[in-house]
């Protein structure tokens, strides 16, 4: 899933610095994304993991480290067992 | 009287890719009827305007403060005025937020050129009325 996450990270975050030597939890937000390439990488994330984040999630804390979404991720799935 | 502001900036080719990659999910998720029917022309939507009022949104996000709370796009809403000007309306958790930290008569600005758009928005903040005030909750 880390591998997933730092693909479309670096597909549509558009950091000023390279995902792949990003640790994981270091902080997007410094990284360049800005809020509305966190909103592509939500969306991107969405489709590929085929969740939808709920209005509780639309917050930054969710979305500032790839760690902090792998955690948004488990978390979803385990509430959406995919059938 | 005390005020509060917020200011956003965003990339209109940021919205392009948005509005290219997700399509209406993009659309419909961030923005209402209203402000889709406002950025909408004969030749099509026009992401300048849209980028717009995402940096609307982000900049009332900016007054509203709220503590590691998601706050639905849509609850904020731009709405064009007859004359050309925008005001900023908010509806369910964002009006209750404002509500609670005492923010009222919202104001806002946006402006827009090819490449990014960004928006002002500023609050009276009646210190008297912020119901989420320890201090006022005993």
């Amino acid at each position: 899933m880390n591998e997933d996450i730092r693909q479309i990270i670096a597909a549509h975050g558009r950091l000023s610095v390279d995902v792949a030597g990003l640790a994981p939890d270091a902080d997007l937000y410094h990284a360049g994304m800005t809020s509305h390439a966190s909103v592509n990488v939500m969306l991107a994330l969405e489709d590929h993991f085929d969740i939808e984040f709920p209005d509780r999630m639309l917050k930054r804390s969710v979305f500032e480290s790839i760690s902090a979404i792998e955690r948004a991720l488990t978390e979803l799935r385990t509430e959406t067992p995919v059938s | 009287m005390a005020m509060r502001v917020g200011i956003d900036l965003v990339s209109v080719d940021s919205v392009r890719e948005s509005i290219r990659e997700h399509g209406d999910r993009y659309l419909k998720r961030i923005y209402t009827e209203g402000e889709l029917s406002d950025c909408h022309t004969p030749q099509g939507i026009v992401a300048e305007r849209l980028a717009a009022r995402f940096a609307a949104k982000e900049a009332t996000l900016k007054v509203l403060r709220p503590v590691d709370e998601g706050i639905p796009w849509r609850t904020i809403e731009v709405v064009r005025q007859g004359a050309g000007w925008v005001e900023v309306e908010l509806s369910g958790r964002a009006a209750d937020l404002a509500a609670e930290g005492g923010l009222s008569d919202f104001a806002l600005s946006i402006s827009h050129e090819a490449d990014y758009a960004s928006a002002i928005v500023i609050a009276e903040l009646d210190l008297r009325d912020q119901r989420s005030d320890p201090m006022m909750s005993s």
